[in-house]
């Protein structure tokens, strides 16, 4: 077994070197030349050879991927095009900002959509599972900002139980914090919590067309008995996948969810740098995700291994 | 009511209506609507009338029309993202099932590593150098969509290349092109139509989240996404203006939806083996 988590956590090392050449390939190759990407048509030639100079174009491209590696991992990013700040300081707080928003949803989402999932597979053809499908579809369905708006005016405007622009500030009392990110939370929670509800559902439902299940049915164990039993320790390993995809969807909701509520996180942050077409910006913003991204999806790899009953003895 | 000789669920025939609503709508928009597309007729946001069923914008032009225009624009760059990823992914997926080897493991690592970030990360990255405009947009969202379409398209071929007749066109000298357009694709055209609603729906949500964050599809044309974005301010006033345009891209993903929940259901087994599809 710690052969295999060795493995995956090499994997995971390798496709983050994977995906940071990428980034690179796409913002600093792909284009031909950054400079006149960014500064359009009208540049004038003299203008093109200072910005070259100030993106460092003039060193060749593998020389400047390596320095930019190793810059990251140093924990240097570069500075700003647009306003000269060190991007490594006005990345760290706003991920901070970003993790807690993500990570206040995951807490209320997991435990619900789980629970409900395994509920609808109990119930699987009644009216709780038909009205958990109809409404997950729904939910799945709606734009990430259009559930947004609909709390906004049902719990800010109509009803003034909570702010509609989150601010968040340093030095924040903890209490103070979580009421300001309810109504942002709530919204990702809605649109995670559907996604992982079907799919716990349908990986319950999965397992519970094997072989073995029929024989504990045959012995006469309950239906209810039989999914808490014997059905959820092999439904686990999909289910934390599961998760772990959905994770996904919480970082792709955060940028949506951020602009709709103005919250200072790395969303917002990546958001205004595109349209600056700030690269370097970009480039830090991208590499931070997709790093966050990757590092969960490892976890989630690794706990499927520990938590899988086949692998934990020796063969 | 029958569909194809099945029965057809109320909730799919309450999508397949809305779709042709859209549909129409969008094909037919300079003739329905209202007023021209630019024309301020009102003030600014103002309240829906009967001449103006849905209020005003932002800038006192008629909700409605904008709203028809919107969807027309908004509907026919998804289409043509989820045409264009499936004509790659496709293309991709059945040349690596039935070639193999190298060409094989050179798409599929590469689609390893383009999943293993957030699409959306990765749009924002190439929007980012190479600036908003339709036919990048266009361009980006359809190779990161057909990256899904890709793991499909393999999935299918690589189950139809050991059937018995493929093998025996490719034993009696057909090309490549011949295998995958004329054994390859006909059989697997059933998952392939269901997986387009869906892309197409993730699409829609994908360029309506872009232009909502003023990164999509740019003014003076009018986009669903786009419009939620300039009315987002009348929410602090109690006004209910960006959420018509929120519930036109709401209504028409809700369709597709159910009508591919429904197409679904066709093909599934009765009883908890269905959700192994």
């Amino acid at each position: 077994m710690a052969k295999l988590i060795l493995n995956r956590f090499l994997l995971g090392l390798l496709t983050l070197f994977a995906v940071s050449v990428l980034i690179f390939v796409c913002t600093e190759i792909l284009p031909g030349d950054v400079a006149s990407a960014v500064l359009g048509m009208g540049a004038t030639p003299e203008a093109l050879v200072i910005f070259r100079k100030e993106l460092g174009l003039d060193v060749p491209a593998y020389l400047r991927y390596w320095n930019w590696l190793v810059g990251a991992l140093h924990g240097d990013l570069g500075v700003a095009l647009t306003n000269k700040r060190v991007i490594i300081d006005e990345i760290m707080p706003r991920l901070g900002n970003t993790l807690f928003l993500a990570g206040y949803a995951a807490l209320v989402a997991i435990p619900l959509a789980v629970g409900l999932g395994i509920l609808a597979a109990i119930n699987e053809g009644k009216l709780t599972d038909k009205l958990a499908n109809i409404s997950t579809l729904i939910a799945i369905s709606l734009p990430e900002f259009f559930i947004a708006y609909l709390l906004i005016i049902f719990m800010a405007v109509n009803v003034d139980w909570f702010p509609s622009l989150s601010t968040v500030y340093k030095g924040m009392p903890f209490s103070e914090r979580v009421y300001q990110t309810t109504l942002p939370a709530i919204t990702l929670t809605l649109l995670v919590a559907a996604h992982m509800l079907r799919m716990t559902r349908s990986s319950v439902l999965a397992v519970m067309s094997t072989p073995y299940i029929e024989m504990a049915f045959l012995k006469g164990a309950r239906r209810k008995r039989v999914i808490v039993r014997h059905a959820l320790p092999n439904a686990a390993a999909p289910i934390i996948t599961v998760i772990a995809l959905n994770m996904a969807y919480l970082v792709v909701g955060v940028v949506v969810i951020e602009a709709v509520f103005v919250y200072p996180g790395l969303g917002q942050l990546m958001v205004d740098a595109v349209s600056k077409r700030d690269v370097p910006v970009i480039q830090a913003c991208g590499l931070v995700f997709a790093t966050v991204f990757v590092t969960l999806n490892t976890l989630a790899d690794i706990l499927v291994i520990v938590v899988n009953p086949r692998l934990r003895h020796k063969r | 009511m029958k569909l194809f000789g099945h029965k057809l669920t109320v909730s799919a025939a309450f999508g397949m209506a809305v779709i042709a609503l859209f549909v129409i709508v969008s094909l037919f928009t300079p003739w329905l609507a209202p007023f021209p597309e630019s024309a301020n007729v009102g003030g600014t946001w103002d309240e829906p009338s009967m001449t103006m069923w849905f209020g005003g914008d932002q800038i006192g032009r008629d909700m409605l029309t904008r709203m028809m225009y919107g969807a027309r624009m908004t509907i026919g760059v998804a289409l043509a993202i989820t045409s264009l990823s499936f004509l790659i992914g496709i293309l991709s997926g059945f040349v690596s099932a039935v070639v193999g080897s190298w060409v094989d493991i050179f798409f599929s690592r590469l689609v390893d590593v383009m999943l293993s970030i957030p699409g959306l990360i990765f749009a924002l990255i190439i929007l980012g150098v190479f600036g908003s405009s339709i036919p990048v947009l266009i361009l980006t969202i359809a190779v990161l969509d057909s990256t899904r379409v890709f793991r499909l398209a393999r999935a299918l071929g690589i189950n139809l290349t050991v059937m018995e007749y493929v093998e025996a066109a490719r034993l009696r000298g057909e090309g490549l092109w011949w295998v995958i357009t004329r054994e390859i694709l006909p059989n697997a055209w059933a998952p392939l139509v269901s997986e387009f609603g869906l892309r197409f729906c993730f699409n829609f949500l994908f360029i309506a989240g872009l232009s909502f964050l003023g990164l999509g599809i740019q003014p003076p044309y009018a986009d669903l996404g786009g419009m939620v974005r300039e009315n987002a301010a009348a929410i602090n006033f109690g006004m209910m203006a960006p959420i018509y345009p929120a519930t036109a891209i709401a209504l028409l993903t809700v369709s597709v939806n159910l009508v591919v929940d429904w197409m679904l259901s066709i093909d599934a087994r009765p009883s908890g083996a269905q959700a192994e599809l």
